[in-house]
């Protein structure tokens, strides 16, 4: 096909123990936005390494434009015009934007017609930057565009994008998605790589999906249901959580003018946070990364002690407490980073279930761990929460990161907490477990728990939350019920595109 | 106590000879630290350097001779701290204190027939003019190269480190090593590149010490120079113009605390010998109080390409 600029045949790569990519083969046309689409460790991101010449295939070809592809290091793509926009772990935070952008060139020029060029591109495709700014200094929205100017300033012919939304408000994802267009109309070909239906429905001309290593289909999702998309994503009908009715009872958590310092370099401070949650409630928390989620998280499980009468549970306030006691009182949490901060890696799951349940679950007296207790009550978690390890003894780095996700959240919620709070509770798990994980928030506040989800996945929060707020350069925005919100407005709470003005005002 | 028996311009003058040692070697281990490697092991590379060059340069006669050799020494022993961190991926703390250890060791062992010799020193250099300036002549232009070598160092790794793609890639490697890895950078040869040249000035600084300072070789005679170039690099916050302002401090305390001692200044010769380390912790603890270092983010972690 004369219009085809990638090929793949029967690309192939296992790991020990597991086959990340099984004879997956697609094309992917000249200034086509193709999807890639598929769950967590469905092997999208192993796919795309070997496109990008990062990982080598066992088998298999690909053709870039009728010649043979094969690149073995990411310089070799970049030169043969493959571009990546990485999710995670490819900006640098103490080097500023023009230094992070000639890193990820071939042959940068000079450092002052890179700038120069920086401005151009970023005026030519609508994504305003400042090319001096310390990239540690940028919200997730600039860190991005920051990426693809990097990527654009190579005019590359293939454009890869790892779940660019994932860290974006709805007005910056519908820039985003312009920039796309625009990109497309001049022959540049985009393989997208996302979990949300609805975006690659709106965007992509063609998807293909991957399930376990393989592919399933290749489709044109404008003309396919989101169900559909879902269902050949998972492989079967999953729950969806069932309405509930809500009946709130009396304040359990109340948090008044909570401010705290930024804790780093680059954390954000709070500002006059101030917000109730009663029994059998949920409140829904949303924001762009880095907007004070982490911090607000470490003040209300009591990392960060905060002024007097800040924090109250029940009435009583817990504003000086540590965790462990908040933990005694019934205020439970669950952070966002699973490795290192909601459970130490190298421990085993029975230890890593004593940390936090010791005292609640009473599997501690007089100082000594009864470590049968300890083993029963992991293995009740992983039992109820479908947690897939061989055994309780497992050391938590070993599990995936959705399983662990699994373990950590339902560790709380079996303590039966008066009030949990959880960020990122689903985050990098796949769509039956993060069901699941939805259902038991549901259920625990319907037992009477009041209970805070901070998340930056929109559509998890409205499905869950009864009212929702959003975190916005560490200030908590007017809290709304979730039943008369709309994208748009929780997009304006959010911040909207607001960074795009202050970045136009700095040019 | 007779302050007008401390010269101001011999003063400065033996302030640059003290403080040379510890500059060499500290401007080397910040680099080795920009690329994101805590090498713990200066004492020991730079008492490894300091006995390699004093044989070598008693042998052949040569100091410059001995200066080679004992780059070449130090960076061989720092080649096996890299070995050890960056592709058997031990521990960067305890394979540091352990190669100072082993510099601490093999020193003695190869030192043990010099001692009580006299080095072949560097001559000073008589640069036509400026040496003949009054009072600034002293002060400045009659040292030694290894001086002027050490200072020319400093302003090579500083535009190195802001100006060059190479300088740029070694600091991108330091702070985060999963980005560069994901830009397709290679990590190690990076790391080990950056503890050769670490090691290897470790090793000048050392035999600036057994052949210029002292002059002579002494079982330990580093006495700790190693560590205070370690304090140095993180009182600097891995800049290459501070860690200067840090060597010549320290240099500074060192001479004046000596010429106070000479003078017979009232305070206890213990206190005054001590002085240079209590200002180095004092001026540690002050700077960590501001909360911000600059430390390279990924200092100390080790690197492993998996997946």
């Amino acid at each position: 096909m004369a219009n085809t600029l990638l090929s793949i045949r029967g690309l192939t790569k296992a790991y020990p123990g597991v086959v990340a990519n099984d004879d997956v083969a697609f094309d992917i046309g000249k200034g086509e936005i193709h999807a890639l689409l598929g769950e967590n460790g469905a092997g999208k991101s192993t796919l795309v390494k070997m496109i990008y010449g990062l990982v080598q295939p066992d088998r298999g070809q690909m053709e870039l434009d009728g010649a043979a592809f094969a690149p073995t290091q990411p310089s070799q793509a970049r030169q043969s015009g493959v571009a990546m926009v990485f999710q995670h772990f490819s900006l640098f935070d103490a080097l500023n934007v023009a230094e992070n952008v000639a890193l990820g060139m071939e042959n940068p020029p000079k450092p002052r017609d890179l700038a120069k060029q920086i401005q151009e591109v970023s005026e030519t495709y609508g994504l305003p930057l400042d090319p001096y700014r310390t990239v540690g200094t940028l919200s997730a929205g600039e860190r991005q565009r920051v990426e693809i100017i990097r990527c654009l300033l190579q005019d590359p012919r293939l454009l890869i994008m790892d779940e660019p939304t994932s860290v974006l408000t709805p007005q910056e994802v519908e820039i985003l998605f312009e920039t796309l267009r625009k990109l497309k109309s001049e022959g540049t070909s985009i393989l997208y790589i996302s979990h949300k239906l609805e975006e690659i429905r709106a965007l992509c001309d063609h998807a293909t999906i991957l399930r376990l290593g393989k592919k399933v289909a290749t489709c044109t999702p404008a003309e396919t249901s989101a169900r559909e998309l879902a269902e050949m994503m998972v492989g079967s009908s999953f729950a969806t959580p069932q309405a509930r009715t809500v009946e709130t009872g009396e304040v359990l958590l109340e948090v008044r003018g909570l401010s705290l310092p930024s804790p780093g370099g680059f954390g954000t401070p709070l500002r006059d946070i101030g917000f109730e949650v009663r029994a059998g409630e949920v409140l829904g928390i949303g924001g762009v990364a880095g907007n004070g989620q982490d911090e607000l998280l470490a003040a209300l499980s009591g990392e960060r002690t905060s002024k007097p009468g800040s924090v109250l549970l029940k009435g009583n306030d817990v504003s000086a407490m540590g965790p462990t006691e908040r933990r005694g009182s019934g205020l439970l949490s669950a952070p966002e980073e699973r490795l290192g901060h909601a459970a130490a890696p190298n421990m085993s799951l029975i230890e890593n279930g004593v940390l936090t349940a010791g005292r609640r679950r009473g599997l501690v007296s007089g100082g000594f761990i009864s470590w049968p207790k300890a083993k029963d009550f992991a293995a009740e978690v992983i039992e109820r929460f479908d947690v897939r390890t061989p055994g309780p003894g497992t050391a938590a780095r070993a599990l995936s990161g959705g399983n662990l996700q699994k373990f950590v959240v339902g560790r709380e919620i079996l303590q039966s907490p008066e009030v949990l709070v959880v960020n990122q509770p689903t985050w990098g798990v796949d769509a039956a477990a993060a069901a699941a994980i939805r259902q038991a928030l549901l259920d625990l506040a319907a037992q009477g728990a009041a209970i805070v989800v901070i998340s930056q996945d929109l559509d998890e929060l409205m499905e869950i939350a009864d009212r929702f707020g959003a975190v916005n350069e560490g200030r908590l925005s007017e809290l709304r019920p979730v039943s008369s919100l709309d994208m748009e407005q929780i997009g304006l709470m959010m911040g909207g595109a607001h960074d795009m003005e202050v970045a136009h005002a700095d040019a | 106590m007779d302050l007008s028996s401390i010269n101001p311009a011999l003063l400065v003058a033996s302030i640059m000879i003290s403080a040379t040692p510890i500059l060499l070697a500290a401007i080397g281990e910040m680099v080795v630290e920009k690329s994101g490697v805590l090498n713990l092991g200066v004492e020991g590379m730079m008492i490894t350097g300091a006995v390699v060059g004093f044989a070598v340069a008693v042998t052949f006669t040569s100091p410059l001779l001995g200066f080679a050799a004992a780059a070449l020494a130090a960076a061989a022993l720092s080649l096996s701290f890299a070995v050890l961190t960056q592709y058997l991926l031990s521990n960067q703390v305890a394979t540091g204190l352990g190669l100072t250890l082993v510099g601490l060791g093999l020193s003695s062992l190869i030192g043990k027939p010099y001692e009580g010799m006299k080095a072949v020193t560097l001559p000073k250099l008589d640069i036509p003019i400026l040496s003949d300036l009054p009072i600034l002549g002293t002060m400045l232009f009659r040292h030694d190269i290894m001086v002027y070598v050490s200072l020319l160092l400093v302003a090579l790794v500083w535009a190195f480190l802001k100006y060059t793609r190479a300088g740029l890639i070694l600091r991108a490697v330091g702070e985060s090593h999963d980005s560069a890895h994901a830009l397709g950078y290679k990590v190690v040869r990076v790391r080990v590149l950056a503890i050769l040249f670490g090691g290897a000035c470790a090793g000048l600084g050392g035999a600036y010490l057994s052949l210029v300072r002292v002059p002579q070789w002494t079982e330990g005679m580093t006495a700790g120079a190693g560590w205070i170039a370690l304090a140095i690099v993180v009182f600097a916050s891995w800049r290459a113009g501070r860690v200067m302002i840090g060597a010549y401090l320290f240099g500074g305390v060192t001479v004046l605390q000596l010429n106070l001692q000479a003078a017979g200044a009232a305070v206890p010769v213990a206190l005054l010998s001590a002085s240079p380390y209590l200002i180095t912790i004092l001026v540690l603890v002050t700077i960590s109080a501001r909360g911000v270092h600059g430390a390279p983010a990924s200092l100390g972690r080790p690197f492993h390409a998996s997946s």
